[in-house]
Formats: structure tokens, sequence, C-alpha cells
């Protein structure tokens, strides 16, 4: 372990801009494919025929393996092979897929005591959208945004197979050299790199949703 | 923007790369598919590396997730270690494995039609990795399968004088049937789509072959490049696709038509 932190030492200044690269590659698509999973799971929740072709496109969607999103982006969105746009165009397409159904099912899973006592208190239909069933199906979201997260960044590991520079290059380094220092820094990273995003997923649920502890759950 | 073919050549142009349009007539040439490093090769060897991996993954994780299920002892251990191995990058894990193990495996002959010449200590790496990747999923959910079985059903098989042996392989393993078997499709699925970098390695093949080692090096070349590449991935997903409708089947035969099959959950389950 010792030869693999003079590794790490050795090559700083290049495995932190990997770093830079890896996390913004495991960021941005989880926060975009957030955003856009919030519309279609509330469609998916609100109008009940919609569900069953979101949720079966999500899951078509999901069973694509990785490696043929990244090799396919290029010739349908015109970008480079090896532009980090292909990996980051891919995720948010397996975030979407998740998370459609996630936040369907959790907006889904609100009580409809809750939502009448709400409309009782004299809630309009968005003020009890944002402010009564959304925060409710906080943890739900939060738990499918956990396992989104993981998965990406190991499917993040993927795309260095093509080329594409991150962290993931440290491993085709190891390859090619024969040496496990490399190796063992890139394993690190990104078991570290998803620990840290599931941490602050986990924080952000809890800040989020104050009412949970005052109950002591 | 011109319709169908012509947009997606034009969008083609702007990567560089041959375009798009190329993959169908590709696919569909006959000679790409026979010879020694055609597709029909290839997939019946990702066809192994898969099945390999995954009968493994069962006879590990079925046993435990009964038994931890069962009694109950160990489940935080077995929710801590699936999360834990989820977080680990399979490609990085599998050159780890390359580089540590395989200079000491001393074995080059063959196995059989299963494994050609030279390529046990490329193959030992890659399965232990796919294994590692379908461990998680088959051990969650058989855990989870016999954890939820109710209560009720098990104290009356207690109750009809069944031994802790007999309830759990005559009543909690077909109530868990249903999740146990979602967990080993999203194994499979895992499995097919991951071990396209098995290609990655000396002497193994497997669909990555046409992508990592024929395809990359000549990317720009319009025969055996980009087309090529898509090609042999679009047949990954379409081998993702087979499996995942076989494993539907299979489940329709073998599990109790007196248990409901549920879905919403199972997804989740999903890493």
């Amino acid at each position: 372990m010792s030869h693999a932190w003079q590794y790490f030492t050795n090559n700083q200044s290049q495995i932190l801009t990997w770093l830079r690269t890896t996390a913004w590659l495991a960021v941005v698509p989880l926060a975009v494919g957030l955003a856009l999973s919030l519309p279609a799971g509330w469609v998916a929740s609100r109008y009940r025929w919609s569900y069953p072709p979101i949720i079966t496109v999500g899951g078509l969607l999901y069973t694509i393996p990785s490696i043929v999103l990244f090799l396919a982006l290029p010739g349908i969105i015109g970008t480079k092979i090896l532009d980090p746009l292909n990996v980051a165009v891919a995720l948010t397409v397996y975030c979407v897929a998740l998370l459609a159904r996630v936040v369907a099912d959790g907006l889904r899973a609100v009580d409809a005591d809750i939502l009448n006592a709400g409309s009782a208190m004299g809630y309009t239909g968005r003020q009890l959208l944002l402010s009564v069933q959304l925060p409710l199906a906080i943890p739900v979201i939060g738990a499918g945004l956990r396992v989104a997260a993981v998965s990406n960044v190991s499917l993040i590991a993927v795309a260095s197979t093509l080329g594409v520079s991150q962290l993931g290059s440290l491993f085709t380094i190891g390859n090619t050299t024969g040496d496990t220092a490399p190796i063992w820094v890139g394993l690190v990273m990104f078991v570290l790199l998803a620990l840290v995003l599931d941490g602050l997923i986990l924080a952000g649920v809890r800040l989020m949703t104050p009412w949970r502890r005052a109950v002591g759950r | 923007m011109a319709a169908g073919g012509g947009a997606l050549i034009i969008a083609s142009a702007g990567s560089g790369l041959p375009s798009v349009g190329l993959v169908p007539r590709w696919l569909t040439t006959a000679s790409h598919w026979t010879g020694r490093h055609g597709l029909l090769v290839s997939l019946r060897e990702h066809v192994i590396y898969t099945v390999v991996a995954v009968l493994i993954a069962m006879i590990i994780a079925i046993p435990i997730g009964l038994v931890v299920g069962h009694t109950g002892k160990g489940s935080f251990a077995v929710a801590g270690f699936a999360n834990a191995i989820r977080a680990v990058p399979a490609f990085g894990l599998m050159i780890l494995l390359y580089v540590l193990v395989s200079p000491k495996i001393h074995f080059h002959g063959s196995i059989g039609w299963l494994v050609p010449r030279g390529a046990f200590a490329s193959l030992v790496p890659v399965e232990a990795m796919l294994v590692v990747l379908a461990v998680p999923p088959i051990l969650t959910n058989t855990y989870a399968g016999v954890r939820d079985t109710d209560p009720a059903v098990t104290d009356a098989a207690r109750g009809m004088g069944m031994r802790p042996r007999q309830v759990v392989m005559r009543v909690e393993l077909p109530i868990a049937l249903p999740l146990m078997l979602a967990g080993i499709r999203s194994a499979v699925l895992q499995v097919i789509a991951t071990a396209t970098i098995a290609g990655f390695l000396p002497f193994l093949g497997g669909l990555g072959y046409q992508i990592f080692i024929n395809g990359l090096p000549q990317i720009n070349d319009p025969n055996v490049g980009y087309p090529a590449m898509l090609g042999a991935a679009l047949v990954v997903a379409a081998l993702a696709g087979v499996a995942d409708l076989v494993l539907l089947g299979v489940e329709r035969l073998i599990v109790s038509p007196g248990l409901a099959r549920p879905t919403a959950r199972t997804r989740l389950l999903r890493p």
C-alpha cells in the first residue's frame, strides 16, 4: 500500500484532474437526471394511463448495456468518441430510467388522507404537490438517488476502456504496465467518491425531512 | 435536417466517425458472423462467460441468502457487504485480479471446448470479477424473499411438524422464488453488460473482442471500425433482451401460480 501512496503523491496533479472529471461525470448526470425525472414521475403518478408506458420505457432503457450507449451516442448526437459528454448523457439516461419510476412510486405512496387534509386546509393543487406530496416522497426518492449515484460511479470506470480520460485511466495504465499501484489508487478513489456521494445524499435527505427526526425515526 | 438515415449521416459527420447508417449493413453481412473471430464465436464465448459466472454466484449466494433470511442472523453484514461491493468498479477489480493473480497461474492448456489454449490465466480474473458482480443482487433478493415470508405461514409449517430444513426448502424457498429470480435476472443483465470488458484481456473473446481489440484501434475504418463496434454492441443489447425474456419465461413456469408476482419492489433492488 505504501507503494500506492507513493504513486499517488508522484502523480498527484494528474490524478486530481482525473478526480475532477470523474466527480463531474458522477454529479451532473445525477442532477440533470433528477430534474428530468421529477416531472416525468409526476406525470406517471398523476395520470394513471401514463404510468405503464413511462415505467416500461424506463425499464427497457435500463437494460441497455452501458458500453452500447457510450458507443452509440457519438453517432447519434455527433460528439467525438472520446468526449466525456457521451458518458454524461448515457449516465443521465440511466438516472432518468431509474428515477422516473421511483418518483412516481414515491408520490403515489403518499397517504390519500394526508392529501385530503391538505385540501381541506385550503391548499391548491400546486401547493399540495410542492409542500405536502413531494416532501413526503423525499425519503423514497433519496433511496433511489443513492442507488443511481453508486451505480453511476462504477459505470464511469467502464468508459475508460474506450479511452475517455478520467480516474478509470488508472486501471488501463495498470493493465499496460503490470503495476498494481495505479490500480489500487483508482479503486480507492472510486470507492471514496461513491461513499462521499452516498453520504451527501443521505445528509440532504435528513436535512430536508426534519419531521422524521422529530418523531425519532 | 433530412429525415431518417440522412439525419444520422449528418450527425455522424460531426463526430468524424463512419456513419451509424453503415451498422445494419455490417450486421447483415454473412462473413462478419462466421469464421474464427466472427460474431457467432464471440457470442458463444460471451454466453459461456455469463453462464459460468451466474451459476457460481448462485451456488454461493442462494444458500447464504436462505440461511441468513431464515435465521435473521448476519442480515446487517449481508446488506453492508452488498452495498460495499456495488461501489467497487468492476473494470478496476478485473484489472487488479489480472495483474495479481494471472502471473501465478501456470496452466496454459485448454479445457475441452470451454477454455481455449492459453486463455485460462485470463479467464480466472474475468470470472472472479463477474461472480463478485453477480452475488449481491442474488444474495440480497434471496434474503429479502425469505425474510418477507409471512410469519403465520412459517408458524403453520412448524405446527404441522416440519423440521427447520423442511420449512426452508418446502415453504420459504418456493415463496421467495419470484424475488430470487428477479435477483438472478438483474445479475444476468449486469453480467452480460460487463462481460464485454473481458475482451480487454489477452486470449479472451466475447463480444467485447469486436469492440476493443478489433474495432477501437481502427475506429475510423468504415468496415471494421465504428460500424463494427456499434454492431457488436447491439448484439450485446439483443443478448441482454433475449436473456431477460427467457428468464421471465422460466419464472412463469416454475413459480407457484398461487404467488402473485411482485414487481414494484424488485426493481428497486437492482443496483
